[in-house]
């Protein structure tokens, strides 16, 4: 076999993994409907819809009550 | 010192706004000259023979090509993201002092960057690869900038408050991260200095010259896994990280499907990569990587109106938020307008098709009706939307704003369906022939045809600069109008008459 040959055949294959890869990952998301944390994807819009500085986080990183001065409960 | 409560900083944001407007001006300023120019030819001599060399049109359009998209569009990306990346990570610039700094450093780096390019281009010192004219000493300073703008962006990720990232900062990274890429590969080159030609010289040309590092289709097959992906990278990616925070923002609603935004991400950038073939068909790269090349260029429908649909749909239910803001008539057009520049690219890349069509208008066509309809709208909708965030003060004029955007839609459908008449035509007299094989026309038949044609592109430019110049001072007034109490900022952008 020629190098060319065996890189059509190790694209093809790589195409068709993504492409597993990929419809796995569609049928993961609505599936299960929730990422590993618990959170619904969909509430993930709230992080533009509630962005103020004093917004509370969708998920916040560190489990501080109040994160930072001034924060609104 | 006194405890006053954290406020995001837009500092930076508000600098890069201000590029925004500047090379905006001068880039379409240039593109309108050089669609006059190609209708008629004697304005290239416009500042007299003495000039001449400045102003004709082959020195002036990698000036228009590179004011737009590195000056105008990557600004916007710029200002973008030093606005967007605070506000859904929930952390302000102003906690810390070396994001601050970063950010400054970007910023001023960027302009004198900038700077050196203009004034480069202008001197006729290019590379003359499409969209990476600049010579190598010009590639470090990109290189640089780059550098500090991913440090400062993934600096700001690093402090966050908001665990997961929201999908417009998983497009801002992937600006930076595809770009980065792209442009060290392509603009991979030798200073002349450096090379002996085969009779023997070294030490050929000036100092800052150089040559790739790549050669006859090779460099072809670089050059436009490039120029494809600067398309996608540019002027598609970062504009539906906009898309994604601005729309929903300024209508109150949330993305239709948060899910299908994310499937869309991949989906957009496992078939992006692959599609850069379509720009080389008929031409010396191998037939398969041609076919594939329009075959990706079809697939790729399916992520971008994955995208834009969901974006439709988020207004769902408020269309009448449409009819009633301008503003959100700019981003509602504009994602209109990527799904049909995403449905004609992938028209033109069909190969019989693309044997009309590539080499004519109707390519430049579909370019316009991309930057201006999309990656235009959707930059001024989002300083539209952050104006009075940043500024604490509302929009000068909504009536203003209401009238740039007709202006500005007239001028995008005359621009693009100009070109689409001329591109057609153009094509199919190129390749009219004989029973014998004689071809019917030459050359010179086709632009006398097209001289209509590129005399109304010609006004569409111009009414699109006019609306652009609106915008500028709709943006000025706003610095100075009406002060804004917080709770009017919670959705709708206030706007004075
Ligand atoms: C599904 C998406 C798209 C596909 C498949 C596509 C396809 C194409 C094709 C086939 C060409 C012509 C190549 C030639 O014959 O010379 C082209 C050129 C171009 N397209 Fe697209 N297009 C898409 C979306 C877009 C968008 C959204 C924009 C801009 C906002 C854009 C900007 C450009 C530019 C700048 C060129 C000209 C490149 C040059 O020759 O200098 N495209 N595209
Ligand atoms: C005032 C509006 C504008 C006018 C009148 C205008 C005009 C032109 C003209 C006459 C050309 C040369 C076409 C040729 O060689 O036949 C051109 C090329 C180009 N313009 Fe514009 N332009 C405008 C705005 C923009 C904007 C805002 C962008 C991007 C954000 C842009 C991106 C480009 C690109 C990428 C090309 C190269 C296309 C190709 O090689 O196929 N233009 N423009």
């Amino acid at each position: 076999m020629s190098i060319a040959e065996l890189q059509a055949y190790g694209y093809f294959v790589l195409t068709f993994l993504l492409v597993v890869v990929l419809y796995g990952y569609i049928y993961h998301l609505y599936t299960k409907k929730r990422d590993a944390d618990g959170v619904d994807y969909e509430s993930y819009s709230n992080m533009a819809l509630k962005d103020d500085i004093d917004d509370a986080p969708v998920s916040a990183l560190s489990d501080e009550k109040v994160p930072f001065e001034g924060a609104k409960k | 010192m006194e405890n006053r409560p954290l406020e995001y900083d837009y500092t930076i944001a508000k600098m890069f706004m201000l590029t925004t407007i500047a090379f905006g001006i001068v880039g379409m300023l240039i593109g309108v000259i050089l669609a006059f120019q190609l209708a008629f030819p004697g304005l290239n001599l416009i500042l007299g023979d003495g000039l001449a060399e400045y102003t004709n049109f082959s020195r002036l359009r990698p000036l228009h090509t590179d004011a737009v998209i590195f000056g105008f569009t990557l600004s916007g990306v710029f200002a973008t993201w030093y606005y967007v990346g605070q506000r859904v990570l929930k952390v302000s610039m102003a906690e810390s002092r070396l994001l601050m700094t970063l950010g400054k450093l970007h910023f001023w780096l960027y302009v004198i960057v900038v700077a050196a390019a203009v004034y480069s281009l202008f001197a006729g010192v290019t590379t003359s690869k499409e969209y990476a004219e600049f010579e190598w000493p010009i590639d470090v300073g990109v290189v640089v900038v780059w550098v500090i703008f991913g440090m400062s962006m993934f600096g700001l990720i690093g402090i966050r408050r908001e665990k997961s990232l929201y999908i417009s900062v998983w497009y801002y990274i992937a600006t930076f991260l595809g770009i980065a890429m792209l442009y060290l590969f392509n603009n991979m080159e030798i200073p002349t200095y450096f090379v002996t030609s085969p009779a023997g010289e070294s030490g050929i040309g000036a100092w800052y010259h150089s040559v790739s590092m790549y050669a006859g289709t090779n460099d072809a097959l670089v050059q436009w896994w490039y120029g494809h992906n600067a398309v996608a990278f540019g002027f598609t990616v970062p504009i539906v990280a906009m898309i994604y925070y601005f729309l929903p923002k300024e209508s109150g609603q949330a993305i239709y499907s948060y899910k299908l935004s994310l499937l869309s991400f991949w989906g957009l950038m496992f078939v992006y990569l692959w599609a850069g073939g379509h720009h080389l068909l008929y031409s010396t790269v191998p037939d398969w990587m041609q076919t594939m090349g329009s075959i990706f260029s079809i697939v790729l429908i399916l992520p971008s109106w994955g995208s834009a649909i969901n974006m439709l749909l988020t207004m769902k239910g408020e269309w009448q938020q449409v009819a009633a803001s301008p503003l959100i008539k700019f981003m509602v057009l504009g994602s209109t307008f990527y799904m049909f520049s995403t449905l004609e690219g992938p028209i033109q890349a069909i190969k019989s098709v693309n044997a009309i069509a590539h080499f004519t208008d109707w390519i430049v066509g579909h370019v316009h009706d991309g930057v201006l309809g999309w990656v235009g709208f959707m930059i001024m909708a989002s300083l539209y939307h952050m104006a009075p965030r940043v500024f604490k003060r509302e929009i000068y004029s909504k009536s203003l704003m209401a009238a740039q955007f007709w202006i500005q839609t007239l001028g995008v459908v005359l621009y693009f369906s100009s070109m689409w008449i001329a591109g057609i035509t153009q094509g199919m007299m190129w390749r009219a022939h004989d029973e014998f094989g004689n071809l019917a026309y030459s050359f010179i038949d086709t632009v006398t045809v097209l001289h209509p044609y590129y005399a109304i592109r010609g006004v569409g430019g111009l009414l699109y600069l006019v609306g652009f110049l609106m915008f500028a001072y709709n943006i000025y007034k706003t610095m100075s109008s009406r002060p804004v109490e917080e709770r009017e900022l919670q959705s709708a952008s206030p706007m004075g008459a």
